[in-house]
């Protein structure tokens, strides 16, 4: 295990992993499972009540000690290291953040590097980067209390905290959890990109399939009894679900739910039949007569988006008037899930969206036959493209 | 002596150097009772906390020892450690363990769990954990806890009078009610009173200072 600044991830590997409380002849809490998650991904661990879920992610750490089967980060035996100096190694996030409320934001974030014995500027510059890179102003949050902060604040100081020595690995046990749908939603966002950054190897526990869906690289779903039902990445598990415990627990939902998982981008785009206001009729006839639609795209002088034409409307000579077009096209971005996507453009009559780049100019078009297609595909997406 | 003024303030300026002498004792007698039975507490809490067995016996026996009264306790001693201010600081500590132990164990006992739980998570050792998180954070309560023992031990001071001790007891037993001196009794009961209130107040303001945090709130 290496610590450095960013260190980057580890690999870690569970190797037949059994856990048992009580007899040897009950049944196990964890199953003879066996999982090898690559430096720097994500690993959903996820699965109803009593799958073990939890129980896996402690014996990283060990917060609990398997029955038998062990755990390697980096090829290294967990067990060659006292437990304490292990997990100061390794960062530890639950959904209750357990912030010390006795201690300042900065004092909790410098609590592992305190343990290692870093020199004190060295911990407060860190403490300071950290919390720059959550958006909590160090000279503003790093004084408050715990008490002091709302439940979002909280939970990024929790993460940063567990961050702090840099650490290959990091546990996080429904991390977020406690908090609303939109702020969870926004923690989730920031928390990829904070990942995308300092590339981790990161497992996560949630009884949420669609939170596994957005944060996995690879999901683990586990059943009743800590068996492992499935391994793979999420657009994989979509897809082809091994089972039909993994069908029903993905949800019947899960065509869509594969839609969550692609972007507009990922989409080749339709050329879209351009109209402007004033122009000749006839000539925009000919242009709508070559392109795959039937709806020109009426846009102004920047290439932004005004409404639809249809080619009905453009009978006769004359030039186009400015407001013959059905107002309301939708604007996608390249960064928009297809979900989203297919929601907007059904909420519209014309069963097209326009995709725009970031100045509002459009790009191009997708339709609702395009993404109806991918969710009928049955091999995976270019969700990783 | 019916023609007696209600307070001889010519008694106490005369003996201003007594008063003195046995205020200081009896702060002396209370801070040595609540210095040992502080540290006693606090190990027998902890082993309470360690071996969930003892916790009922724990309890149990200082309870015990709460319930029986001054006077007895005295008696009890008398034979074994004399007339003494050992003798006194026995019974005086024994009374103290009750208030502090339960206090200490509800203090640790009310932190919540996943506070627990991140601190083993991030590699704090049993001793580092109740150092730097436990005890810090049971400390409101357990100074609460040494708030009432003080106050409760200070009056209970008084009463080691009765075998040659008591500090400001002294006026009160040997002076007031043997020589029948309303004066001295009115001193030793109104000197007692304002070390109490003056100890309770030190706490107050003791648990302020050393647990700024417990009164964080969001303010915006």
């Amino acid at each position: 295990m290496t610590t450095g600044s960013e260190g980057g991830g580890a690999l870690v590997e569970l190797e037949h992993l059994t856990k048992r409380y009580g007899p040897a002849s009950g049944r196990p809490a964890v199953d003879d499972l066996s999982l090898t998650i690559p430096a720097g991904e994500i690993c959903v661990l996820v699965g109803p009540s009593g799958c073990g879920k939890t129980t896996t992610m402690k014996m990283i750490n060990r917060l609990v000690e398997p029955t038998s089967g062990r755990v390697l980060i980096d090829g290294e035996d967990v067990t060659s290291l006292p437990a304490v100096e292990l997990r100061r190694r390794i960062g530890y996030v639950i959904q209750q953040v357990g912030l010390f409320p006795h201690l300042s934001v900065a004092e909790n974030v410098a609590i592992v590097p305190k343990l290692l014995k870093w020199p004190s500027q060295r911990i407060d510059q860190r403490v300071d980067e950290l919390l720059d890179l959550v958006g909590l102003e160090p000279a503003t949050y790093g004084d408050r209390y715990p008490a002091e902060l709302s439940g979002g604040e909280r939970q990024r100081v929790g993460v940063v905290r567990a961050l702090a020595a840099d650490p290959p690995v990091m546990l996080m046990d429904e991390p977020f959890g406690a908090v609303d749908p939109i702020r969870r939603d926004r923690l989730q966002n920031e928390f990829l990109r904070l990942q995308a950054r300092v590339r981790k190897t990161i497992v996560f526990v949630t009884h949420d399939v669609d939170e596994a869906i957005k944060m996995a690289d690879r999901i683990a779903i586990m059943q009743v009894g800590g068996v492992l039902a499935q391994y793979d990445t999420p657009e994989a598990i979509l897809a082809a679900p091994a089972s039909d415990f993994v069908e029903r627990f993905v949800g019947a939902d899960r065509g869509l739910k594969r839609l969550s998982l692609a972007r507009v981008r990922d989409l080749p785009l339709i050329e879209p039949a351009l109209a402007h206001s004033g122009e000749p009729l006839e000539e925009l006839r000919r242009r709508l007569h070559d392109a795959d639609v039937d709806y020109a795209l009426l846009v102004d002088d920047d290439n932004r988006p005004l409404g639809w034409v249809e080619a009905d409307q453009l009978a006769g000579d004359g030039r186009l008037p400015a407001d013959l077009a059905t107002p309301g096209a939708p604007l996608l971005n390249p960064e928009s899930t297809l979900r989203d996507a297919l929601s907007a453009m059904l909420g519209s009559s014309v069963e097209l969206g326009a995709v725009v780049d970031e100045r509002d100019g459009v790009i191009g078009l997708v339709s609702v036959d395009q993404i109806a297609e991918v969710m009928r595909q049955p091999a995976r997406v270019a969700a990783d493209a | 002596m019916p023609d007696q003024p209600f307070l001889r303030l010519d008694w106490i300026v005369d003996n201003l150097d007594e008063i003195g002498f046995r205020t200081l004792q009896h702060l002396e007698i209370t801070a040595i009772a609540m210095v040992i039975g502080f540290a006693l507490s606090m190990v027998l809490a902890l082993l309470a906390r360690r071996w969930r067995v003892l916790r009922g016996p724990t309890i149990g026996i200082s309870g015990m020892l709460y319930a029986i009264p001054s006077l007895a306790a005295f008696g009890l001693l008398i034979p074994f450690t004399g007339l003494s201010l050992l003798t006194a600081e026995i019974a005086m500590v024994s009374y103290t363990l009750l208030i502090l132990i339960r206090n200490i164990l509800a203090g640790l006992d009310g932190i919540a769990p996943e506070v627990l739980e991140a601190a083993d998570g991030m590699g704090l050792t049993a001793g580092q954990r109740l150092r730097r998180v436990e005890l810090p954070l049971a400390l409101p309560v357990i100074i609460a806890g040494l708030r009432i023992a003080t106050v409760t031990t200070i009056g209970l001071v008084t009463v080691t009078s009765f075998i040659g001790e008591g500090g400001l007891g002294y006026f009160i037993l040997n002076v007031g009610i043997s020589r029948f001196f309303p004066t001295a009794i009115y001193v030793g009961a109104l000197l007692s009173v304002a070390l109490a209130v003056a100890a309770d107040l030190l706490f107050v303001w003791l648990q302020r200072a050393l647990t700024p945090w417990s009164r964080a709130r969001i303010t915006v």
